[in-house]
């Protein structure tokens, strides 16, 4: 009965939401719609009793992502409305709406399932963290590695890219600036 | 009773408005945010899945999920900051610099 009131809830309320990221022509409305979908989105992982991928869905999409989201805003000009010239209204929502159609009647149509069978099945009694644990460090250890560093490279393509000597451009060309120093210099000799 | 198609339409509903977004959109931020809004219903199907077959494998596959979109925003946020320096505009439209 919970789970039902539950599930009804969430998925009214992250479609509503997820319109609004899609529709909206304010950035900030845009963010703040998007995270809040996304608290909601961790709440049908703790319905389907993936506690921590929900715990994982909290920290990781709404603290992290969401928090570098809004630093970069700082460097856009957030509060202007975005102009955007949307030349085919009607087409794109009759391609949304027909991909849409066809998902759902993919998903909705009966699959012959029987012949699935768990790989890794759940241990009720060990809790859903320390199941997760156990495949994760045994089945999937390469390809936690490989995400590791990938991580790592992503990091440092941000800093590189975003944190490297603010105050001036990246990307114009740096000797034409030392040139004219030098000229400038001359000039003053 | 709530079954897994419940979720699986769930998830697919949510899927095609990150893609009418991602056609919709011109501004390469709210792009961004259409993708992470794909990504998300993703996730759902694969913890539903999971759920209901019993089986570890597709939370394992959103926990990889989550990784990659994190890193894809660390960098992509970046890209955006360094185009926003050099064009002063994150618009799709603008940025067409090939004419022929």
């Amino acid at each position: 009965m919970y789970e039902q009131i539950a599930f009804y809830l969430f998925s009214m309320l992250t479609v509503i939401l997820f319109l609004i990221t899609v529709m909206s022509k304010n950035v900030l409305y845009a963010m703040t719609s998007l995270a809040s979908g996304m608290v909601l989105i961790s709440g049908f992982f703790f319905i389907l009793g993936a506690e921590f991928l929900g715990v994982v869905q909290l920290i990781v999409y709404v603290g992290a992502v969401m928090a570098l989201y809004s630093f970069a805003m700082m460097f856009f000009d957030a509060t202007r409305s975005i102009k955007e010239k949307n030349t085919s209204s009607a087409l794109v929502f009759l391609l949304g709406g027909m991909s849409a159609l066809v998902l759902v009647l993919m998903f909705a149509a009966p699959i012959f399932s029987e012949n699935i069978q768990a790989l890794y099945p759940m241990h009720p009694e060990a809790g859903n963290a320390q199941d997760v644990g156990i495949v994760l460090f045994t089945k999937y250890l390469i390809p936690f590695e490989v995400a590791a560093v990938m991580l790592l490279v992503a990091m440092i393509a941000g800093i590189i890219l975003a944190g490297k000597k603010m105050d001036r451009s990246l990307t114009q060309d740096m000797s034409v600036d030392m040139e004219k120093e030098i000229m400038i210099q001359k000039d003053a000799k | 009773m709530i079954g897994l198609s419940h979720y699986l339409v769930v998830s697919a509903l949510l899927f095609s408005i990150g893609l009418m977004g991602v056609l919709r959109r011109r501004n390469l931020l709210m792009l961004f945010f259409a993708t992470e809004v794909m990504l998300n219903a993703v996730n759902i199907a694969f913890a539903a899945i999971s759920h209901f077959y019993n089986d570890l494998t597709g939370q394992m596959f959103a926990f990889f999920i989550i990784a990659i979109a994190a890193s894809e925003v660390a960098v992509g946020l970046g890209i955006l900051i360094v185009l926003y320096k050099k064009q002063g505009s994150l618009d799709l439209d603008e940025l067409t610099t090939m004419k022929g």
